[in-house]
């Protein structure tokens, strides 16, 4: 991928200057093709795709789901009317004449579809979920209601959907001796919150060597990474303050900022006209009734978005953020780790400085093969929330294993332990990741998300599929997460695969070769190499929208 | 696993002996069918149901499908040869009108 040679522009960056009216198209004089680089933001190519399957596919989808539907209504009416056993909760005899304490209609999906194909989740693992492991049989006499385990184990099935994406999920005792150290001197719990008795200097270290990692000035830790997103943005904004935040956001993004009690404005899915529009008209109207300015403007972003597999705009969002005076909070759930040449994250892959985002969040979850989470900026801020987040007051400080797990593979990524075993990892990782990504595409298949985002969507769409899938997938001893709706829109059913630094060329190889004889058997190819519904963003300053 | 119905084709590794070179063409044909059974119930989304559902939305269909090509089959001819005719009287007719005009 050649890099591109941007001339040095005058005004905005949003704004390209007046001598650059030969490059605007992107084309320039030579025939080079600049891709979009958007006045120089970006040092290399942005490639996205959420190619949009041909019409027939969403009519089908829809007629599948009447179906179903159909037959939904109908099973509910002989359970009702007691021509059929119900399996679900119900209410005693006594209190029939009560508020309903069981809303029937919502679950209605849940009883009337995701039952009938309940047994493609939550699987019981027996082993280390590395790139294989060991899955225990489970058979259902009555349509997946109950499930009873025959005792065999199912074993050396290939691991595609853990976050694992450096591969530290590894229980080899040579790499595991300081964690096993770290156990026999401080023991498994804390017993305390962290403004307590729960500081253990295990916790000041890891929080200095995150903030050496991630070359920022001050980090703090937390025991859990959902919570770390629940428990801190209500710390840092309030009443009178005005969150911005994604279309596709996670649920503890969510939940934070809803108990927060600030204004939430949600903009498209990685859409940076529909950004500046919200900013424009925040800053220009202020607040609904009284017109008074903000108090505070925040953006919340994630790095990689894990069901769509696409990484933030990060550039001209900074670019954003410091025109319109915001504050940005990345939450790089998935993505620290996972992008970026030694494995900083969105920050390290598009070249930019960390100073210029003011809060970083991350989780030790993915890619350091541990639980908990941080939140990393300036001083002052972190100051701040070790007086003020919900979480150092209340919630237990985090396990000295754990942390322990955390600081061995963080610096076996630096490079601190001497080896170079991190850096292969990640170069890996990216290997693996552009093969992967490669071969699926080449294989006709609708994957959606960035060229270089470790989470693969590969699009199913109808939910029978979904089902046939899961189950032929796991008859080849490949385990896969399939994910519909209500997790996805209701014609995007998908299968999402989380490729590894753990897997090995042959691994993959055998997946893919899996994927390409169900892709033939199911009739799931596709792709037709068409644009797709989502608006592509080429070097526009406006773009009309109707919201 | 699951009792539901799951046909698990492999993919034809073809062992052809000379003298039975006509039950391996039956033998694809059936799976070629069977594989496209398979197609209608993933995408009508049958798939998910039990087997007496199944049934029942078969024969749904099947009559449906019945009905649709009984009445097309008494119906169509008779309003073709209708069209036809009502197209031609116009036509026919203004070719005599001009006939008997001009003489």
């Amino acid at each position: 991928m050649a890099h591109t040679s941007a001339p040095v522009r005058n005004g905005h960056p949003l704004h390209p200057g007046k001598n650059d009216v030969g490059l605007r198209n992107g084309f320039s004089k030579n025939g080079q093709h600049l891709h979009h680089t958007k006045g120089g933001l970006y040092k290399r190519p942005f490639t996205e795709s959420f190619e949009q399957a041909p019409l027939y596919v969403a009519v089908l989808t829809y007629m599948g789901f009447g179906v179903v539907t159909l037959f939904g209504y109908f099973r509910d009416f002989l359970r009702a009317w007691g021509f059929e056993k119900c399996n679900l909760a119900q209410e005693r005899e006594e209190q029939k004449d009560f508020v309903p304490l069981y809303q029937d209609f919502e679950n209605f999906y849940t009883r009337n579809l995701y039952m009938r194909v309940r047994d493609n989740w939550n699987r019981p693992i027996c082993s280390l979920p590395g790139p294989q492991f060991d899955l225990m049989e489970r058979v259902s006499d009555d349509y997946n209601w109950t499930f009873r385990h025959t005792g065999k184990v199912i074993d050396g099935v290939i691991n595609m959907g853990s976050y694992n994406y450096l591969g530290f999920a590894e229980n080899d005792p040579t790499f595991l001796t300081s964690v096993e150290e770290s156990n026999e001197k401080y023991g498994s719990g804390v017993c305390s919150t962290r403004q307590e008795m729960g500081n253990l200097d295990i916790h000041e270290e890891l929080e200095k060597l995150v903030a050496t990692f991630l070359g920022v000035e001050s980090a703090m830790t937390f025991g859990m990474g959902f919570a770390t997103n629940a428990m801190n943005i209500p710390a840092l904004v309030g009443k009178g303050c005005l969150i911005l935040s994604d279309e596709l956001n996670h649920t503890s993004l969510v939940l934070g900022a809803r108990l927060s009690g600030s204004t939430i404005r949600v903009f498209k899915h990685n859409n940076m006209q529909s950004l500046e529009k919200l900013l424009r008209d925040a800053v220009v109207h202020g607040q609904p009734r009284s017109h008074r300015p903000w108090k505070k403007i925040l953006i919340i972003v994630e790095g990689i978005y894990s069901m769509e597999g696409s990484i933030v705009r990060l550039p001209e969002i900074i670019a954003l953020k410091k025109k319109y005076k915001a504050y940005l909070y990345l939450d790089e759930a998935h993505s620290i780790g996972a992008v970026g040449p030694t494995g900083r994250g969105v920050v390290e892959f598009f070249e930019l400085d960390p100073r210029d985002i003011d809060v970083l969040m991350g989780t030790f979850t993915k890619s350091f093969g541990s639980s908990g989470g941080y939140i990393a900026g300036k001083k002052e801020l972190v100051d701040f929330l070790r007086l003020h987040s919900h979480s150092a007051v209340y919630a237990t400080s985090m396990s000295p294993p754990v942390a322990e797990q955390i600081l061995r593979s963080m610096k076996c990524i630096m490079g601190l332990d001497g080896t170079t075993i991190g850096i292969q990892r990640v170069r890996r990782l990216a290997e693996n990741t552009r093969y992967f990504r490669q071969r699926l595409n080449e294989m006709g298949f609708i994957i959606y998300g960035h060229e270089e985002s470790p989470v693969v969507p590969l699009l199913l769409f109808m939910p029978g599929k979904v089902g046939a899938f899961a189950r032929e997938m796991l008859k080849r001893k490949i385990g896969v997460v399939v994910v519909g709706f209500p997790a996805t829109p209701i014609t995007e059913a998908r299968a999402r695969f989380c490729v590894s630094a753990a897997h090995t060329t042959p691994m993959l190889d055998k997946v893919l070769n899996a994927l390409d004889e169900l892709g033939d058997h199911l009739v799931l190819k596709y792709s037709r190499h068409t644009r797709s519904s989502r608006p592509e963003l080429y070097d526009e300053t406006s773009f009309e929208m109707d919201d | 696993m699951n009792t539901v119905r799951s046909l698990c084709l492999t993919p034809g590794s073809v062992m052809t002996s000379p003298l039975s070179v006509d039950m391996m063409d039956v033998k694809r044909f059936k799976e070629y069918i069977s594989w496209l059974y398979y197609q209608y119930l993933l995408v009508t989304c049958s798939y998910v149901l039990e087997p007496w559902e199944q049934s029942i939305f078969n024969t749904v269909l099947l009559t449906v499908v019945a009905m649709v090509v009984y009445t097309a089959y008494v119906f169509i001819p008779i309003h073709i040869r209708l069209a036809l005719e009502f197209f031609s009287s116009l036509c026919g007719g203004q070719h005599e009108s001009t006939v008997a005009i001009i003489s």
